[in-house]
């Protein structure tokens, strides 16, 4: 019972991590029908960022309330430049493209920024750890778990309530779902394509950066971050259905808890327990859960 | 009447085995590796036909050279012969499992389960202390059915045994996308459901490439172990099967040759990347890929087909 409750919550907890993390890349993907490789780039440098501004905030003696609002200005700050200067300077020329070929662009980019985050950053890992620290423990019963990791469920529940209300409620959120079903009737209604994508993208990569300053205080921040992220999120995304935002709550659920079993009972599974949530997945259901039905063209 | 590339293919062999004897000896390195990853994107080019882009050719490239090597060790073996058909034998039974359940999807769905097998085999290999995790093992220096080449002859050797395979291969897949059942492949990139309605099987022909694929990406894999001496799992990480794919699309599915060509100028780009700018390589790996898929989306290969042409 007590094994089945750790299990549960760090389940819950790896879970909210995972769908803050992939919830860029599937809206990114629904609207635009790009599978953004460099949203690990995003989430590095939204990482990095973070380390940096949480860093000079703290060489003073300040207090630690503050911090967490750094987190999401970091997110902010990372994400609106970069995901402006992708989308108008490079992704805006490929349109139309095989849709391979658009990974492929996207995977450049991410070369690219992976070198610049060097570059600016160098190679030595940041520490970020004062915003996790602040929180200290909570108390579940007999266990105790770091009050930042929880939070990161409440975090997770916020963003996905406030995406799902913004596409939902918003005026801007109907028309890029009805950019999402097919763009070209939009664009006869009159709709400006154009400017959706970029909204999309920018939004798709200010979530990706947040999802790398919220994971900065736990982690040690270095080169390489964004390579891992990459395969977690395209699984949870592929998982979900590409595009479907509850697809990818229910996939990071599939896999956070997945992954608390794993490595509470059979650690040696625990690498790739994502990979093998996907295979099943796929082969239950070839496009994913929550796919949309697509036309065949004979 | 052989046809043109069958010839070129019989010319070019036996000058890049005699070129192995006249290079110095970071040349004849470079375009070992270059070989080992030519084979590797060959197969990757019957795909590219067919209109499928896997990203998980690396599963292969790491299992022919950790069969070959765990086979190498319980044998007490060093023959490089015996190591290529044992690795070739599991990655050409490997991949026809995975073809037959992999030939039911396309586009991004093929590339990510591609992915997903490769990382579980990543996974696989890193937690296996046996096999020596993350830090892999070394193979011993190959031997060639009894001769044992000392230090500066071995490297020569192995060169030679991968330009020959190389030629082999490029004239095999040549001939075999010469032929009606290699046609196909263009067939269904272009529309699977007429190829159906003619009377092919779709699946069993995705099936059938995705297997020459896999074994040629085991025979690099094999090749590639042999030339370094060393085998890991990052053999298997997804970075892997993305620099192949990278230098299929680099290459173009023109031509056998491509891939040849699109490996030495990759490896040719990245060495001197990194020794001249370590900071900046992949950086520049980057720019190189970006201006290929804007300005040459054929690929180099298309760069002479254009030349021709415009000499006609």
């Amino acid at each position: 019972m007590l094994l089945a409750s750790v299990i549960a919550v760090d389940g819950l907890i790896y879970a909210s991590w995972l769908f803050i993390v992939a919830l860029g890349l599937t809206l990114v993907f629904g609207v635009m029908n790009i599978l953004n490789v460099a949203h690990g780039s995003f989430y590095a440098i939204g990482a990095y960022t973070a380390a940096t501004l949480v860093g000079v905030y703290f060489a003073a003696d300040r207090p630690a309330a503050p911090a967490f609002l750094l987190l999401f200005l970091a997110a902010v700050a990372a994400g609106i430049p970069l995901g402006a200067l992708i989308e108008r300077g490079l992704l805006r020329f490929m349109y139309g493209r095989d849709p391979v070929i658009l990974v492929l662009v996207t995977y450049s980019v991410f070369l690219v920024f992976e070198d610049l985050i060097l570059l600016v950053w160098g190679t030595d890992p940041y520490f970020a750890s004062q915003p996790s620290t602040a929180l200290g423990q909570t108390d579940l019963g007999v266990l105790s778990f770091s009050t930042y990791d929880l939070s990161l469920i409440l975090v997770a529940a916020v963003t996905g309530g406030v995406l799902w209300y913004a596409l939902a409620r918003t005026r801007t959120g109907r028309i890029l779902r009805a950019v999402i079903h097919d763009r070209e009737m939009s664009a006869a209604m009159g709709v400006n394509v154009g400017r959706m994508f970029t909204i999309t993208f920018i939004v798709g990569a200010v979530l990706g950066a947040f999802g790398g300053a919220l994971t900065a205080p736990i982690i040690s921040v270095a080169p390489g971050i964004g390579v891992e992220i990459i395969v977690l999120a395209f699984a949870v995304v592929v998982i979900g259905g590409l595009g479907s935002i509850p697809g990818a709550l229910v996939g990071a659920l599939l896999v956070g808890l997945s992954r608390a079993a794993a490595v509470h009972l059979l650690p040696q599974v625990e690498l790739f327990t994502i990979y093998g949530v996907m295979t099943l997945v796929l082969l239950a259901r070839p496009y994913g859960l929550f796919a949309r039905a697509q036309a065949r063209r004979i | 009447m052989m046809d043109r590339t069958l010839l070129a293919v019989a010319v070019a062999t036996p000058l890049l085995v005699g070129a192995g004897f006249v290079m110095p000896s970071w040349a004849v390195f470079l375009v070992s590796a270059a070989m080992a990853k030519a084979l590797v994107v060959l197969g990757l080019l019957v795909l590219l036909r067919t209109g499928l882009i896997p990203f998980g050719q690396a599963l292969f490239f790491a299992l022919g050279a950790y069969a070959a090597g765990m086979a190498l060790e319980a044998l007490h073996a060093t023959d490089a012969f015996l190591a290529l058909a044992i690795g070739t034998l599991l990655s050409v039974v490997v991949a026809a499992a995975l073809g037959a359940l992999l030939a039911r999807y396309r586009d991004i769905f093929f590339a990510m389960l591609s992915m997903a097998f490769s990382m579980i085999l990543y996974g696989l290999l890193v937690k296996t202390a046996s096999l020596g995790g993350t830090d892999g093992f070394n193979l011993p220096s190959p031997t060639y059915l009894g001769y044992a080449p000392h230090r500066g002859a071995a490297e020569t050797a192995l060169y030679v045994l991968s330009a020959v395979l190389l030629g082999l291969a490029m004239a095999l897949v040549h001939l075999y996308l010469a032929s009606p059942r290699g046609r196909l492949a263009e067939a269904i990139r272009d529309n699977e459901i007429r190829v159906e309605y003619l009377g092919a099987s779709v699946r069993g022909a995705i099936c059938v490439k995705f297997v020459i694929a896999g074994a040629l990406a085991g025979v690099g894999g094999i090749l590639s172990a042999l030339s370094v001496g060393h085998i890991d799992p990052g053999m298997a990480y997804w970075t892997s099967s993305g620099e192949f794919v990278f230098v299929t699309l680099l290459a173009g599915a023109g031509s056998v040759f491509a891939p040849f060509v699109g490996s030495l100028v990759f490896e040719t780009v990245r060495s001197f990347a990194v020794q001249y700018s370590p900071q900046t390589w992949q950086m520049t790996l980057g720019t190189v890929l970006l201006l290929v898929i804007v300005f040459l989306p054929g690929g180099l290969w298309s760069l002479a087909a254009r030349l021709r042409r415009a000499r006609a």
